[in-house]
């Protein structure tokens, strides 16, 4: 028995060694190198192509789905609204169908509202052929299917591979190389190189999310001595534009693996690393901050006003805090195409190494990056004016909905003072006309 | 996940649904979606607290009020079935229907119902007629701060005395009626659902 075995043997090890050696030397070829020098061979945009093209294949197989109410996107006034509800006529003080309108507009919010649906990823019209976007598409046909099958298999037996390998080298070097670089003294060279470096690990960290990014104005990138903002869908979003310019990188304190790769990052460039207790200091933060922005030399910040995490459907409230530093703001739009894979990180249904694994397990990460002209505050506009225009620019530019709710929403109870107000604009339709009647 | 929601109706319910409502059955499966995205304890059922975590509903002052009609008396959790029910009143109302013989009675959209409807955001303790107290309770919840009792309570008074025909002090949901006779209920208490 073990005579037939010797010879099959050898053969397996040596096809074993010879495809890890081509394995290895196409993945040098094709993705390290390029990525290391910045250019790209165009593979990753042949296969977005074909992508399309499967999708354009599947789409007849499809549910449309809409909104499930009409809403009055022409909004009146609650004043405007409440008169039409009225009977008409002589202007009562009170009439008893007011509650129609609040009535209406409560139940109409129940059923769909601007807010709750931000924080679930956005449902597709057509199904792209990942489990996790399939929402009440029914009468799969075996063709589609089969369509799936083929793609389950590419999607983890190839590509999850090929892309976890990838993002281990770029994790793995930049962690090494930012320690190097941070071992030459404080000058030119080590900035020169510091950005190498991290230009480099970036775009290997692109490449391993098979990202396909399209960067429009480039004349308008973030220079030193500003505060770059942008709206917030993933940590993802970090990788895309850092691999594209050199940030400042702002955040908590980590422990584990992140603060391994903290701790190396901040030895080549200076970036802004909080302790968790100093996160709830407002003035320790904009001192940091103003500090770091006041001095030239060092690279601009790169903020998220949100705070949180939104589907890439809308952009909501900016804070205030980065607006209040007084230089200028250089505002960045960041959309995502969800066909190839939905990049919105849901924290509160997944955890980080199960995002990152449907990251890896998607067809790619298609978006584009739009880089709009930089703002500063103007005279007699406040810290929170001034955060709206941004955001109005940022959420204009990138085809989202500008919307004034808080990210916080997602976690927390929506403030008494907005009932106060609403309660406020009807006590004067009610008042308002009393007023009027003591004149007639 | 959206998939599995719409696995957990089944096809019977949906048209029992179907029937006692009139809503289609794209509108019924649309709805239990998002039913389902509302429910976070994912036990079927909505509470109170499902609610208010809408932020447009939150900041409703009739918001609690109109939450409650979703409850039937002394519940506290509302399942699809009831949810659908307390919706369906917000239907449009179709011509076809009007001329519809019904043996199950009044449709849950009608005139009657969708004023029923509005009838129980006023009276609180659910006694079929709405007295003072009832009438300033909600008013001032519409209200706020802003407006002194004095005059408030002139406000009630005045709107009682217009509505009220048997001198009870208190207006009964026929005298509700007919003080809104003139007002088109159909259109004001309805909802654009699309298909």
């Amino acid at each position: 028995m073990e005579s037939y075995l010797f010879p099959f043997d050898s053969l397996i090890c040596m096809l074993l060694g010879i495809s890890f050696t081509v394995w290895f030397t196409l993945l040098l070829v094709f993705i390290i190198v390029p990525a290391i020098f910045g250019v790209s061979f165009g593979i990753r945009r042949l296969y977005m192509e074909s992508l399309v093209k499967l999708f354009e294949v599947s789409e007849c197989f499809v549910n449309r789905f809409n909104q499930i109410i009409e809403k009055n996107w022409f909004k009146m006034s609650l004043e405007q609204e409440v008169q039409e509800m009225r009977r008409g006529g002589a202007e009562p003080e009170f009439d008893m169908s007011d509650i129609f309108y609040f009535c209406r507009r409560g139940v109409e919010s129940i059923v769909d509202d601007e807010v709750t649906k931000r924080f679930t990823a956005e449902e597709l019209e057509s199904w792209n052929l990942l489990t996790r976007s399939n929402y009440n598409f029914h009468h799969i046909s075996t063709r589609l299917t089969a369509l799936w099958g083929v793609g389950v298999l590419i999607r983890y037996g190839f590509l999850l591979p090929l892309r976890v390998t990838l993002a281990f080298t770029g994790v793995g070097l930049l962690v090494v190389l930012t320690s190097i670089v941070g071992l030459f003294p404080n000058g030119r060279m080590k900035n020169y190189l510091s950005d190498k470096v991290h230009l480099m690990c970036y775009r290997i960290c692109i490449r391993a999310l098979t990202a396909i990014i399209t960067y429009h104005d480039s004349e308008n990138k973030p220079k030193n001595g500003g505060i770059c903002v942008a709206n917030h869908t993933s940590p993802i979003d970090v990788i895309i534009l850092a691999s594209d310019g050199c940030y400042a990188m702002v955040g908590q304190v980590h422990g584990g693996l992140m603060g391994v790769i903290q701790r190396a990052m901040v030895k080549a460039c200076p970036h802004i690393w909080f302790e968790r207790s100093e996160v709830k200091d407002r003035h320790l933060v904009a001192k940091r901050l103003s500090d770091h922005v006041a001095d030239t030399s060092k690279l601009p910040i790169l903020i998220f006003p949100e705070g949180t995490c939104i589907n890439n459907t809308s952009v909501m409230m900016f804070k205030k805090g980065s607006f209040e530093i007084g230089c200028t703001v250089y505002p960045v739009a960041i959309k995502y195409d969800p066909r190839f894979g939905d990049a919105f990180w849901n924290s509160s249904k997944f955890g980080m190494v199960n995002y990152l694994l449907h990251m890896m397990s998607s067809w790619a990460i298609v978006c584009s990056v739009w880089y709009l002209p930089p703002m500063s505050r103007m005279e007699g506009e406040d810290a929170v004016q001034f955060a709206n225009r941004v955001k109005a620019a940022i959420a204009r530019k990138g085809g989202l909905a500008d919307l004034l709710w808080d990210g916080g929403l997602k976690r927390g109870k929506v403030k008494e003072v907005f009932k106060e107000e609403q309660q406020k604009l009807y006590s004067k339709v009610l008042v308002g006309s009393s007023e009027d009647r003591s004149h007639s | 996940m959206g998939s599995r929601a719409s696995s957990l109706l089944r096809e019977e319910d949906i048209e029992e649904i179907k029937k006692e409502t009139g809503f289609s059955h794209s509108q019924i499966t649309r709805l239990y979606s998002r039913f389902h995205s509302l429910d976070k304890g994912e036990n079927g059922a909505l509470s109170r607290e499902d609610f208010q975590r809408i932020p447009e509903l939150a900041i409703n002052p009739l918001g609690d009020r109109i939450i409650n009609a979703f409850f039937p008396e002394g519940e506290d959790q509302v399942n699809f079935r009831g949810f659908m029910r307390t919706l369906a009143h917000f239907r449009p109302v179709e011509d076809n229907e009007k001329n519809k013989d019904l043996t199950s009675g009044e449709p849950l959209n009608s005139r009657t119902n969708k004023l029923h409807f509005a009838f129980q955001l006023y009276d609180l303790d659910r006694d079929d007629k709405i007295s003072r107290d009832e009438l300033l309770q909600v008013l001032r919840m519409m209200v706020g701060v802003n407006i002194s009792d004095e005059q408030l309570g002139s406000i009630a008074d005045r709107t009682i005395q217009e509505a009220d025909t048997n001198g009870d002090m208190c207006i009964s949901f026929s005298e509700f009626t007919k003080v809104l006779e003139k007002v088109d209920v159909e259109q004001k208490m309805s909802i654009r659902f699309l298909h």
